[in-house]
């Protein structure tokens, strides 16, 4: 309601409208990661990762997430159920 | 003194980097600096037509930078202005002509003999623009007070920012006044908010622009219209001179609350 009294009374003036839709498109524009570096990011997470845990490597989801105002890095990265072999009967490796 | 190499650069294509490199390089020359000014735009030649230097042109930047010839005989000396010289480049010729190593070995070989060397920049963010950037310590960033124009200028400000260019200032070009006071335009302060960088100076919207690039004649060459005040200002505070911004509005009150920008 507010909003369209403003703008009847021509109180949202198209420079406060380029303003804000600039600020929004440069949050994204700021944090865009490319392709490529989302893909060696994922290849280097993956083997940090699998030094301290069995994760399952086709289910792996990494990707920008964008709110209206922020991006976030979302990953998702599921863990092997892992069978654990009977213990006790040789020494760990 | 020592020589200052400039990119002049903007991302968007038509907001006025070649009119700026040319207006700049002809203030700056007829302040006593001796300039050069490379249109780096291989393949779409237009620094020599608004510099109004086209007809006196035998060999070009690439020429130079194959050693076709030597680099005094592709500098076009202006017999309007003293210390101004413009190294035209290659029409036929495509962008990849001139490879970054060619143009920081000529960047090196300018530094010993100009003030100013200023560098006018092809539209966009490929190899075209690096090269033009790649020998330059300093950039001008264009910018029109629209929306398209401002957020290639954020991208074009990150590119130079990685590059080690500093400072890197901002041109705000093609300004209203009317629209502003209208609050239908971005105002000065809006852009550098958003942009995050020193201002270097403002230029309205203006005709003398077209006359002057009509008759290939910088508006330092007699021009008294307020674009062209705005570039000799500009000049001024490139070369280091403290010259406050100029007033593109009639009435002091108005110019303050539109460079501030107005609380909604
Ligand atoms: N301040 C200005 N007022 C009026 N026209 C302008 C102004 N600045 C640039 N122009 C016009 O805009 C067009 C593009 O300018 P140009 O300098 O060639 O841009 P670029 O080199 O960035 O592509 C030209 O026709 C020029 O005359
Ligand atoms: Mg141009």
């Amino acid at each position: 309601m507010l909003d369209f009294v403003s703008k009847f009374f021509k109180l949202e003036r198209s420079k406060n409208v380029a303003k804000e839709r600039l600020q929004l498109v440069l949050i994204h524009d700021r944090n865009d990661i490319s392709p490529e570096i989302l893909n060696s990011l994922k290849v280097e997470m993956i083997a940090t990762i699998k030094k301290y845990l069995e994760i399952d490597e086709a289910g792996i989801e990494i990707e920008l997430d964008r709110a209206d105002r922020s991006v976030a890095l979302v990953a998702n990265i599921p863990l092997k159920n892992i069978n654990r072999r009977t213990r006790g009967r040789s020494k760990r490796v | 003194m020592d020589c200052r190499i400039i990119v002049v650069t903007s991302g968007k294509g038509g907001v006025g980097k070649t009119t700026t490199t040319a207006n700049l390089a002809a203030s700056l020359a007829k302040d006593g600096h001796k300039v050069a000014a490379i249109d780096g735009d291989v393949g779409l030649r237009n620094l020599d037509v608004i510099m109004g230097l086209e007809n006196r042109i035998v060999y070009t930047l690439v020429d130079v930078v194959e050693g076709t010839c030597r680099l005094n005989q592709a500098l076009i000396k202006d017999k309007r202005i003293d210390n101004l010289f413009l190294i035209p480049t290659a029409q036929s010729r495509t962008k990849d002509s001139v490879s970054a190593e060619q143009m920081l070995a000529l960047c090196a070989e300018l530094r010993k003999d100009f003030d100013f060397v200023l560098i006018d920049s092809p539209a966009g963010i490929e190899a075209g623009f690096h090269n033009s950037a790649i020998g330059a310590d300093e950039a001008i960033v264009i910018v029109t007070p629209e929306v398209s124009a401002v957020r290639d200028a954020d991208r074009i400000i990150g590119l130079l920012e990685s590059m080690e260019k500093a400072p890197i200032r901002l041109i705000i070009n093609r300004i209203k006044p009317d629209m502003v006071t209208r609050g239908e335009m971005l105002d000065v302060q809006d852009v550098l908010d958003i942009l995050a960088v020193d201002l270097l100076g403002i230029v309205p919207d203006d005709e003398s622009i077209v006359t002057s690039a009509n008759k290939g004649e910088p508006l330092v060459l007699g021009s008294t219209s307020k674009a062209a005040k705005a570039y000799s200002n500009i000049a001024k505070r490139v070369a280091g001179e403290e010259v406050p911004i100029m007033n593109l509005f009639s009435d002091s009150k108005g110019f303050f609350s539109w460079l501030f920008g107005k609380k909604k």
